[in-house]
């Protein structure tokens, strides 16, 4: 399969290349080419697999099934609009002197390289590479949130590395108990962990190691997820660094956690017998929405409340797969689609919105109707979605997820309803009086792009009143992997 | 020979886990370094002797990594840059030791209780060992929490990974060995980047103190 060499040479090669080059200007053009380039050699190795069923690749070394190329293509998908979207945005950035030339070509050279790790961490067949992976993902978005250099951007970052890094290290002994446990069964000569390897033999992975091993991995990947109590460094994170920054970390780092917690969960569930690993994720998830749900009313901050907003949705996401069952992986997979591409849209306006005003204080951002109506239709679109308004994909997704808790876990729903609901009640609050009302702000020197914007919020839409067949198939088929 | 290896390995452990009591005690930021340089090479020779012991070339690859890594470049590299920093002579004013240690006594037993019955499950040399390494985990774990400079909150970041190391080493007899070339990989990159880090922080802040950087609170922002 020639289409994963691309898949993961493109991003690699614009790494380098953007290391020699990244601060010319035409840069940000070349940026977007490596981007639109590693996009469609998504899309054919996405009709290999439809067509072809799932393959190995090198050695068993890489491994695509329906799970991970759909999670490939959406986040080839929002890197490329993200590219585009930063062209203007860091063009402005740079006549506002945040920007140095140096600093641009570190930007540009990580932000390929941060695809790169993602797209490893997806496809890769061996748990050790997924950690491996996501630990560099850490390293190269490190360096992302910190391009500022401001105070505020330094203590994000460093609080982001040794949080992480700490959080990471129990992923890494989660993994070398899984280990252990597969030397057990296939003895010190064949010990793999190899994903497929390990799940044609769950059944007889030892259960006490693998629960235990589910734990440190759950709270290990949890980190990286935002699930509370292990998500204090994500709205600094996500608050510091350079919005096209924020919208891939939200959008789509936490997916690749949450992808290396469900290829963890599989095998678990298989070792366990019993749905210990649901449980544990039911309950993290829940108390995330709701934590998250109350931290988010007292933001002030635009960028942190829509992080906050994230942690809820990865909660809802966790507590989805936590049930388990093929209507709540359906429902989780969809959610983690829609969420990324919605919650992208909405750091793309907003990012537009801060550079107008010139802070990110919410009661400070007035009236961007009047400036620019196509930003403030925007955000208030965005908005709409990610709220779990009808008829968007949010709202299909949370729909299935909350009956699907009222059948199965009734004790839960409540919890749901008052998680969402504040949330609902405190973003529309907040932005209703941005979007509309009198104006100060200026328009900018190099005009937003905003068509990225309008096509993530018409894909959110069009999941919300039809999937097409192909599509849903896709849903489906990983779904029953999950264990559905 | 192969009688002693387990007690030897055995021994090994109990240094490492000594060695982190002593750096969640230890005040001075240059013996700090020290220590570090120590538990690495305990790791080192445990990676070495059950590479010896069990025949298998893999370990003394990342006995080597480790050498290479943790005992002669991260140390030559720390002490650079505290050089540089100048808080080589840096005393951290550490509140209540005993407390601390009393702390750590009882995450040393919570680690034992937690991994008794998945090492009883153990078939390698020395599967005993993962209650060790699990409470070197958590005690470095502790030590990033107490710190409140900027340097021995690396060290507790790097002495947490040789705790991980050694788990590795002694209850699978070492990781796939792509497996150990990324993380090396990784730490080499992620102890680069925080030393940058710590002349920015300088820099901005005019000091190492990790409690310079409290502003970002949801109430202030």
């Amino acid at each position: 399969m020639i289409a994963l060499l691309f898949v993961l040479g493109i991003p690699l090669l614009g790494g380098a290349a953007l290391a020699l080059m990244g601060h010319r200007p035409y840069a940000r053009d070349v940026n977007v080419l490596f981007s639109f380039g590693t996009f469609v050699a998504s899309c054919v190795m996405t009709v290999q697999v439809i067509n072809d069923g799932p393959a190995f690749v090198w050695d068993k070394q890489f491994f695509v099934d329906p799970l991970n190329v759909f999670l490939v293509t959406l986040t080839t998908f929002v890197g490329l609009t993200t590219s585009i979207f930063s062209r203007p945005y860091m063009r402005v950035e740079q006549d506002h002197g945040k920007m140095t030339p140096p600093r641009m070509r570190l930007y540009h050279s990580m932000y390929q390289l941060f695809s790169f790790t993602m797209l490893l961490g997806f496809t890769t067949n061996n748990l050790g590479i997924i950690w491996v992976a996501m630990e560099a993902a850490t390293l190269t978005t490190v360096l992302l949130v910190s391009v500022y250099r401001t105070p505020a951007s330094l203590e994000a970052a460093w609080k982001y590395f040794i949080l992480c890094g700490v959080g990471i290290a129990q992923a890494l002994f989660g993994t070398i108990l899984v280990y252990m446990a597969a030397d057990k069964v296939l003895g010190a000569e064949h010990a793999t962990l190899l994903w497929t390897s390990l799940s044609d033999i769950k059944g007889q992975l030892d259960p006490t190691i693998m629960s235990l091993a589910f734990v440190f991995l759950l709270v290990g990947y949890g980190t990286k997820i935002g699930l509370v109590p292990m998500h204090s460094w994500l709205p600094d994170a996500h608050a510091e660094g350079p919005t096209p920054v924020s919208a891939v970390l939200s959008g789509l780092l936490l997916n690749v956690a949450m992808y290396a917690v469900l290829r963890c969960k599989v095998l678990t569930d298989g070792a366990v017998g019993t749905p210990i690993a649901g449980q544990l994720m039911m309950g993290f998830g829940l108390v995330s929405v709701v934590v998250a749900g109350f931290f988010l009313s007292r933001q002030k901050d635009v960028k942190r409340m829509f992080s906050y907003s994230s942690i809820e949705h990865m909660g809802l996401i966790t507590f989805a797969f936590g049930m388990g069952g093929p209507v709540a992986n359906f429902a989780g997979l969809l959610h983690m689609t829609v969420h990324s591409l919605v919650k992208s849209a909405i750091f793309f306006t907003v990012g537009h919105a801060t550079q107008k005003a010139g802070t990110q204080i919410m009661s400070e951002i007035r009236g961007l109707i009047k400036v620019n109506p196509t930003v403030g239709w925007g955000l208030m679109l965005g908005v709409m979605a990610i709220v779990g308004m009808p008829p968007f994909g949010v709202f299909a997704s949370e729909f299935l997820i909350i009956t699907t808790a009222m059948r199965e876990q009734p004790w839960a729903t409540p919890f749901l309803f008052v998680g969402l609901g504040v949330a609902f009640a405190s973003i529309l609050a907040r932005v209703l009086p941005m979007v509309f009302g009198d104006t100060t702000l200026k328009p900018l020197a190099h005009p937003p792009a905003l068509v990225p914007v309008f096509v993530h919020l018409a894909m959110g839409l069009t999941l919300g009143l039809f999937i097409p067949p192909y599509l849903n198939g896709w849903y489906v088929q990983a779904a029953k992997m999950l264990g559905g | 020979m192969i009688k002693f290896v387990p007690q030897l390995v055995n021994l090994l452990a109990t240094i490492i886990l000594l060695l982190s009591f002593a750096m969640i005690s230890q005040r001075r930021i240059v013996t700090l370094i020290n220590l570090f340089m120590i538990q690495g090479a305990a790791l080192v020779a445990a990676s070495f002797l059950l590479g010896y012991v069990t025949d298998q070339p893999d370990l003394y690859v990342s006995g080597a990594l480790t050498l290479v890594l943790k005992v002669i470049f991260i140390p030559w590299m720390l002490h650079r840059v505290i050089r540089k920093l100048n808080v080589r002579w840096d005393v951290e004013t550490l509140f209540n030791i005993p407390t601390i240690m009393l702390v750590g006594i009882a995450l040393v037993i919570l680690s034992f209780s937690l991994s008794a019955p998945v090492s009883r499950l153990s078939e390698t040399l020395a599967g005993g060992t993962l209650g060790i390494a699990l409470a070197c985990i958590l005690l470095s774990f502790m030590m990033m929490i107490t710190r409140s400079k900027a340097v021995p909150q690396v060290i507790g970041f790097l002495s947490m990974e040789n705790g991980l190391i050694f788990a590795a080493t002694t209850v699978t007899n070492g990781m796939p060995m792509i497996v150990e070339f990324g993380v090396a990989l990784d730490v080499l990159v992620g102890v680069l980047i925080l030393g940058v880090f710590m002349f920015q922080i300088r820099e901005k802040f005019d000091s190492l103190d990790i409690h310079n950087l409290e502003t970002l609170k949801d109430d202030e922002a």
